[in-house]
């Protein structure tokens, strides 16, 4: 029997874990809180830090969700979080740790800019279908080395694929600085992706509804990709057989291989539709926003997957979520920069946090709890003799 | 290519290998603990950020040394809170340190300095100088050996005087002493440690703390002695590199040093394309260089080239009861 009833397991722990982050968080900005030179006693400072404390929250709240400008921005991040966070999470669930988003991600672009520069597409949704194979492809293929050299040759799969975000990073340099960029172009990034390729953004989509979205906002069809992608995950990870057994070879190596179940076949799979996710969040970022393929396109969402898979805890429901929340915090960092002191790196500290609580940590929140619904349970027991 | 360009190059191939080493040999006692730390970046970057604060502020850069070497501790015990106390995914909690370091400098920074991430530079006294060794200046019109003495041994700053020296000192304390079998062992076996008695707990706390006290030095190399002042971001991956060497010097402390001139001296090369090309004839691209580290490494790890085998109870945390 567990210890714990599923619901504290599934919304409980990381309930905590989050309220935990978000008040170190709230401690952080208090401490670097601007003080007005009015506030001379200590309360004064004190109550003018927690001023300050709450009018960040606020700029937060309206300036991702508080138009349809600020929910385009939220929702672009969050759809670059969801293929990260789905990329982490399906290979949680067969025990492997892909820190490679980045890189995976990073070579989807080069996939996507390859099929948008060089195919003559009719129509932006065919062009979809092609750039996200591409995509999918070239990022399943940069996770998949990984895979490979971890079962056959046994290289550690993690240090591998942080080796690979490198690497990845010097071919895309070389790439774009020697290669791909338009000839006269100081600029080390491609040519702007033709008009056929580019993507109907939520503005564009909406407005046959009679619904009036933000126009400028990089919100875009990849959206409907990515929750398909969500869907589509969970139908493989808890209603099909492959993802029964990519479940069961996380759970216990050597009972999966007793059951007959290939650790070299779950190993690639898992990995190659990591890589694959990773990847084909460039349709977002490459396609649908910049429209070209620049230096640094992926911006770290590579590993923001990471934080958004653990808080899912690897659901594709809950990376869902997790990558909206992370989508608000990138655009309401945004706005806090633009208009108090605060650095734009206040987000990396919120990410370090919630992967330090929801992963690291985690027993740390676990462990108190387990003893407390054991002991509620003893209590019943008890109570029932 | 002539013979003080060649000076040079070692040279500067040293300045860039200390920072590497120090981190190298910082992964290095906590692995063979049984603690992977892919945080050594995190720590790097913290330990820059307060050691040029610090010696900025007081003018002193030992004062600042030693703020580096506590910041860099603090997140070392956040490590092993994380993954020895609470028994914690290793790598994840080191994910974590790199993006808390990277975030929390940044903020802290414009915080105290104003200046967008930045600390003020630092002169005199607030930076670690270069030491001319005793005779270098009169040996240096000597031919072949006085350059080698003057530029290439002479004049860098105590801290990579220090890296040197560390290796050596590491070799002993792990091959040599008591608390060094121990140590290996708890990587490898931590079930025959306990057994013998010896804290399985307090021997990778200690690993832990000595990692983090050498990535501290290495992080207050770069920002006050390799560069004048911290910059965002100024590990630049350094903590990885460090990383890549400790797999390539397959976790021995000799090779570590080999390793990281090695990685030093491609950094080296990256800034000189023109002695590349020619020494080999031919133009070699300088993303092709930075990415060798991360290529050999995997080359490596993948025992194409030797076999690079890890402490055998790296990563796992250890449960007394089973």
């Amino acid at each position: 029997m567990d210890v714990m009833p599923k619901w504290a397991e599934v919304i409980l722990v990381p309930f905590i874990s989050l309220l935990l982050a978000a008040f170190i968080s709230g401690l952080v900005v208090f401490a670097i809180a601007d003080v007005p030179d009015s506030a001379i006693t200590m309360m004064d400072r004190i109550g003018a830090r927690l001023d300050f404390v709450w009018g960040a929250a606020k700029l937060m709240v309206n300036g991702a969700l508080g138009s349809t400008y600020g929910w385009g921005y939220t929702l672009y991040y969050a759809t670059n979080f969801m293929f990260t966070g789905l990329a982490v999470a399906i290979a949680f669930h067969a025990r492997l740790f892909n820190i490679g988003g980045e890189g995976q991600a990073m070579l989807g672009g080069l996939g996507v800019a390859i099929a948008c520069l060089y195919i003559p597409w009719p129509h932006w949704s065919v062009a979809l279908i092609g750039a996200a194979a591409m995509a999918g492809l070239f990022g399943a293929v940069w996770a998949a080395i990984p895979a490979w050299l971890q079962v056959k040759r046994g290289s550690h799969i993690v240090i591998t694929t942080i080796m690979f975000n490198f690497i990845a990073a010097s071919l895309l340099n070389y790439l774009l600085v020697n290669l791909m960029r338009p000839k006269g172009s100081m600029d080390p990034a491609t040519a702007h992706f033709r008009e056929a390729t580019n993507l109907p953004t939520l503005h564009d989509l909406l407005a046959p509804f009679g619904i009036a979205f933000s126009k400028s906002a990089p919100a875009n069809v990849s959206l409907l990709v990515a929750i398909a992608a969500c869907f589509a995950l969970w139908l493989l990870i808890w209603r099909t057989r492959l993802g029964f057994e990519i479940r069961s070879y996380g759970e216990s190596e050597s009972g999966a291989k007793y059951a007959g179940i290939s650790p070299f076949k779950i190993t690639m799979i898992a990995m190659i539709i990591s890589g694959a996710l990773a990847g084909m969040m460039a349709i977002n970022n490459v396609m649908g926003e910049a429209e070209r393929l620049v230096l640094n396109a992926t911006e770290g969402a590579g590993f923001i997957g990471i934080a958004v898979a653990l808080m899912g805890r690897s659901h594709p429901l809950g990376v869902f979520i997790a990558a909206i929340l992370f989508g608000f915090l990138y655009q309401g960092g945004a706005e806090l920069a633009l208009w108090t002191s605060i650095p734009r790196e206040l987000i990396v500290v919120i990410q370090a946090l919630v992967i330090l609580f929801t992963g690291a940590l985690d027993n740390m929140v676990r462990m108190p709890l387990e003893r407390m619904f054991l002991a509620l349970r003893r209590n019943k027991a008890a109570g029932a003799n | 290519m002539d013979y003080m360009t060649l000076i040079q190059l070692l040279d500067s191939s040293v300045r860039l290998a200390t920072p590497l080493l120090l981190a190298c040999l910082a992964g290095l006692f906590s692995e063979r603990a049984g603690i992977f730390d892919i945080g050594l970046e995190g720590k790097m970057l913290a330990a820059a950020f307060f050691s040029a604060a610090l010696a900025s502020v007081t003018g002193s850069v030992w004062l600042g040394l030693l703020a580096g070497i506590g910041a860099s501790l603090m997140l070392s015990a956040l490590h092993g809170v994380a993954s020895i106390t609470f028994r914690g995914n290793q790598l994840i909690s080191g994910v974590a340190i790199n993006f808390l370091a990277a975030g929390m400098t940044v903020l802290i920074a414009q915080d105290w300095f104003k200046q967008g991430g930045r600390t003020p530079s630092l002169t005199g006294d607030a930076r670690f100088e270069g030491i001319t060794l005793p005779g270098a200046d009169a040996m240096a019109n000597v031919p072949i050996i006085g350059p080698l003495y003057s530029e290439l041994i002479s004049g860098h700053s105590i801290l990579v005087y220090m890296a040197l020296a560390a290796v050596p000192l590491t070799w002993w304390l792990l091959y040599r002493t008591r608390f060094g079998l121990r140590l290996r062992a708890v990587g490898e076996n931590p079930a025959a440690v306990d057994t013998a008695g010896v804290s399985v707990i307090g021997l990778r706390y200690a690993a832990v703390a000595i990692c983090g006290i050498l990535c501290g030095i290495a992080g207050a190399y770069l920002s006050t002695a390799l560069q004048a002042g911290f910059v965002k971001d100024m590990s630049a991956g350094r903590g990885f590199i460090a990383l890549a060497a400790l797999i390539f010097a397959k976790w021995r402390p000799w090779y570590a040093l080999w390793a990281t001139l090695l990685f030093g001296l491609f950094g080296a090369l990256e800034t000189r394309p023109d002695v590349i090309e020619s020494v080999i004839g031919m133009k070699v691209q300088g993303q092709l260089l930075g990415a060798l580290p991360y290529l050999m490494t995997v080359i490596i790890l993948a025992g194409f080239v030797g076999k690079a085998i890890p402490p055998r109870a790296g990563g796992e945390p250890y449960v007394k009861e089973r």
